[in-house]
This record gives structure tokens, C-alpha cells and sequence, in this order.
């Protein structure tokens, strides 16, 4: 396959950027996508050019490192992380733009690396259960009922990608809290910080400069583990019933 | 914004109910009118229910607008203009959710010249007039086509504003499980056509000579 690539660049934080197009040719429909960028790299380094900068660690679509906007999507047209994307998704000719997140909460570090430690200082803020540390519990001394723990099970398999931020028109980053406040909260482990875990998350999202939710779904469209929207009317119900209980 | 929604959706349906009167005739409408100024009487004073609503309809909409400028405010903080993509594709969202800011300043534009149209009747093609029956046949005249006109795009776009707004209204409130927005989804369709068809009909019907 033949493909020309319009990457974004950016020397470091302070630079502007500017888009820069490159031509590769005999590309493997087999490669991933960041093989394709491997390959680019060894080219631009036998240039003697700067290799583009991407993050990227577990390759196998577990570590949330990899997301780049690939033509307008996040993490490309297919369902999956960046590293799960493969160049057969793409036809012999194309011209792919590629760019970082764009939130301010996600400040480009350079090229496609942005900084993501907003979505850190959040799980800080009550994204954690004060458990009592010791030999385990007895296997069978706190049944959950298997509804609620699918439910956290599926909210728990969120890997922190940021790809709902970076495709909602509002920069919001309410599916990636919700999906931690359904997880815990769906859990009796998670019960005790339950009330103020939904305060503290929520307003530590609106200090690093999230937007807000308008349930548009675009995060739920693209998030590569399918965390259901459905999570933030779990969260839009935390808060509700914390406000009854007088923390906020 | 979801609760001053609610009321807002609360008032069209009523308001809608109280426009489909226009075809029972001249005394059925006037009379529906007058009734609204009396309600409540004598515990009320006369015209008592009917400030009393335009009260929480007021405050209403202040408080949705102030929540749609903050939240406006902060989108543009958390992505602003020198951020844009350079490509950008819609994967999910709908053509209502994306008018939703433009669209509720259009509806807002649209509701005070109503207002001055048909309720304090500043502004009145085809002749002023003290019942709220004339005012309205008045208006829409077919000569005054345009005016017809722009209601219905104003009332299109309500319809559209109401699509996403009764669904984003029921997920704020804590509604959304996943079996159930086949129904969500059905009830903000449902509720927004019988609304903008509803609204659609008198004037139409008056431009079109079916009602006189
Ligand atoms: C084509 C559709 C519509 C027609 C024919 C219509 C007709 C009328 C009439 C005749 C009145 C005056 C009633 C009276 O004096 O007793 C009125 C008032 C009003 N209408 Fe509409 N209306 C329409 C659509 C809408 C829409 C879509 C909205 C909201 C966005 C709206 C908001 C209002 C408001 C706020 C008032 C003033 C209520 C008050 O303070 O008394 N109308 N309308
Ligand atoms: S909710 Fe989905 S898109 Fe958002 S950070 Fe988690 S895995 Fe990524
Ligand atoms: S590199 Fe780990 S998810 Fe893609």
C-alpha cells in the first residue's frame, strides 16, 4: 500500500505546530498502526529528521497509552485502541491525518504525546476504596450479586485512554469518571466513600478544565472497551444522592 | 438546565393544547384565553395564575440560559479555537445535539417576537386586535406568508432542540440504564413530533384558509 500521512508536529509545549505531510510507500495491510509509524520513523531517522513523537507501551490494546485522532476519530475507524488498528482498514492510497488529543486539560507534549496526568489527579480525588489491609477475605464472605458485579466488572475495564475526552465536543471527561464511579460504587467495598467520591471527582474534573456533559454519547461511540453511557446517569445519580446526604 | 427544561416542556404541551382550540372555533379559543386570566379566582386576583406562571416561565428561562452560556463557556475553555481538529467526523451524535446552542439562541430570538406578536401585539400583521382569536388569524394571513414562515422554522427548530433536550434531560436526571433507551429515545422523538405538529397546525390551517 501506498499512504501519505499528514501528522501533526510540535516541538515541545511552547511550540506552535503545524501539520506535515509524508509519503510512505510499500506498506503492509498487515502492520498495525504503529508499526506503520515505526516504519515512518526509521525513514525520517535515515533523513536524519526528527522521528515522530507517539506514546505507546502495551501494543496489545490494555494500556490506554496509544491514542491519536486518526481522521477525525479517536483511535481511528475501527473500535479498538490505536495499536489494535491495523493498516488493512484503510485503502491502497489514502491520505491519513493524524493528531493528538485536543483538551486543554491535555496539554501537548510534542507531536502526538500529550500530558494525560488531569485523568490521574482525578482517580486521586476518590477514585480509590480505603480498604483494611490483611490476609484475604473468605471467598464467599461478601456475595455481590452477579448484575452488579458484570456492572463494575464492565465499568472497571476503562484503560484511561482519554479517547471520550478527545472526541467529545465539550472536551468532557465524564465517561471516564462515571465508569469509576459505577465501578466502586456498584461494589460493597465501594460503598463508604460513595457519596463523597462522586463530589471530589466532579469538581476535580472541572478544576483541571474538563468541559461539561451535554450526553451527546460521542465518548461511548469511540471508547475502545465500550464503557456504556448508561454509567453517567450512575454518576448523575451519586451526585443527586449526595447532595442528601450534605457533602459538596 | 434539565429541570427548567422540564418545566419548558411542561408549558409547550399546555401551550400546544390550548392552540389546537383555534379549530373549535372563535369562542372556544377566546374563552380558553380568558379562563387562563381568571383561573384561581376569586382565591387569586384575576390575572393572578397567569403571572404567577409566566413567573416560573421567566425564571425558567433565564436559569436554562445561564446554564447553556456555562456550559458553552467552559466547552470553549476546555477545547478552545486554536485547539480545533483539522478533521473532525461525527461517529454518534445526532443533528439536534449539534444545533443545540445555535438552535436554543434561535428559539429565544424567536419567543420574544412572539411575544411581541401575539401576546402583547406590538407587532401585528393584518391589524391589532383585543381577542387572541383574531391576533392570531390576523397574522398569519396568506399575504403575511412570511410570517407563517418563520414560525415554522421556529417551531422545526424547537422540535429539534426538544429531540436532544428531552433525551439529555432524562440522562441528567438519572434515567439512562441501557435497556432502557430504546424508550428514552422513543418518548424524546414522540414527545418532539406530537410538539412541533401540534405547533405546526394553526398556523398553517390559518394560512391556508381552513381556519377564518
Ligand atoms: C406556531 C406555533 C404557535 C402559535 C400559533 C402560538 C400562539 C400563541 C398565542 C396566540 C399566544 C397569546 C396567548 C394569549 O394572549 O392568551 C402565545 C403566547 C406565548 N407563546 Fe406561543 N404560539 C406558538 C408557538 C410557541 C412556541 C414554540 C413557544 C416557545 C418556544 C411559544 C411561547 C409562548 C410564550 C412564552 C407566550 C407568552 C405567554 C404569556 O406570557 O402569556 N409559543 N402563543
Ligand atoms: S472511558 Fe473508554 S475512552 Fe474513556 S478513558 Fe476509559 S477506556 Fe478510554
Ligand atoms: S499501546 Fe497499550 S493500549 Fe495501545
Amino acid at each position: 500500500m501506498n499512504i501519505t500521512l499528514r501528522v501533526w508536529r510540535q516541538k515541545g509545549r511552547d511550540d506552535e505546530g503545524r501539520m506535515v505531510t509524508y509519503k510512505l510507500t510499500d506498506v503492509s495491510p498487515d502492520m498495525s498502526f504503529l508499526e506503520m509509524l515505526d516504519v515512518l520513523n526509521e525513514k525520517l531517522t535515515l533523513e536524519s529528521e526528527e522521528p515522530v513523537a507517539f506514546d505507546h507501551d502495551c501494543r496489545e490494546g490494555i494500556c490506554g497509552a496509544c491514542g491519536v485522532v486518526i481522521d477525525g476519530e479517536a483511535h481511528g475507524p475501527e473500535r479498538t485502541t490505536t495499536c489494535q488498528l491495523h493498516m488493512r482498514s484503510f485503502n491502497d492510497g489514502d491520505t491519513i491525518t493524524v493528531e493528538p488529543w485536543r483538551a486543554s486539560a491535555f496539554p501537548v507534549v510534542k507531536d502526538l504525546v500529550v500530558d494525560r496526568g488531569a485523568f490521574d489527579r482525578i482517580i486521586q480525588a476518590g477514585g480509590y476504596v480505603s480498604a483494611p489491609t490483611g490476609t484475604a477475605p473468605d471467598a464467599h464472605a461478601n456475595p455481590i450479586p452477579k448484575p452488579d458485579a458484570d456492572r463494575a466488572f464492565d465499568a472497571a475495564t476503562c484503560i484511561g485512554c482519554g479517547a471520550c475526552v478527545a472526541a467529545c465536543p465539550n472536551a468532557s471527561s465524564m465517561l471516564f469518571t462515571a465508569a469509576k464511579v459505577t465501578h466502586l460504587g456498584m461494589l460493597p467495598q465501594g460503598q463508604p466513600e460513595r457519596a463523597s467520591r462522586v463530589v471530589q471527582m466532579v469538581n476535580q474534573q472541572d478544576a483541571e478544565d474538563f468541559g461539561g456533559c451535554t450526553n451527546i454519547g460521542e465518548c461511548a461511540a469511540v471508547c475502545p472497551k465500550g464503557i456504556p453511557l448508561d454509567t453517567i446517569s450512575q454518576l448523575n445519580q451519586d451526585l443527586l444522592g449526595s447532595l442528601g446526604k450534605g457533602i459538596g | 438546565m434539565a429541570v427548567t427544561g422540564a418545566i419548558l416542556v411542561l408549558y409547550l404541551i399546555a401551550h400546544m393544547y390550548g392552540n389546537l382550540k383555534v379549530f373549535s372555533g372563535q369562542e372556544a379559543f377566546d374563552g380558553y384565553a380568558h379562563n387562563l386570566r381568571v383561573l384561581g379566582t376569586p382565591l387569586l386576583p384575576e390575572h393572578g395564575f397567569l403571572w404567577l406562571a409566566r413567573l416560573i416561565l421567566l425564571a425558567s428561562v433565564l436559569i436554562h440560559i445561564y446554564a447553556a452560556v456555562s456550559l458553552w463557556l467552559r466547552a470553549r475553555r476546555a477545547r478552545p479555537a486554536s485547539q480545533r481538529y483539522q478533521v473532525t467526523k461525527r461517529v454518534h451524535r445526532t443533528y439536534s445535539s449539534y444545533t443545540m446552542r445555535w438552535g436554543g439562541v434561535l428559539i429565544a430570538l424567536f419567543t420574544i417576537f412572539h411575544i411581541l406578536h401575539l401576546t402583547v401585539n406590538v407587532i401585528s400583521p393584518g391589524g391589532a386586535s383585543d381577542s387572541p382569536y383574531e391576533r392570531l388569524v390576523n397574522g398569519f394571513q396568506p399575504e403575511f406568508w412570511f410570517v407563517t414562515l418563520f414560525y415554522v422554522a421556529a417551531v422545526i427548530a424547537v422540535g429539534f432542540h426538544l429531540r436532544h433536550g428531552i433525551w439529555s434531560g432524562l440522562a441528567t436526571l438519572g434515567v439512562n440504564q441501557a435497556n432502557r433507551q430504546p424508550k428514552m429515545n422513543a418518548v424524546a422523538t414522540g414527545l418532539s413530533l406530537i410538539l412541533t405538529v401540534g405547533f405546526l397546525l394553526p398556523p398553517l390551517a390559518v394560512t391556508f384558509g381552513l381556519v377564518s
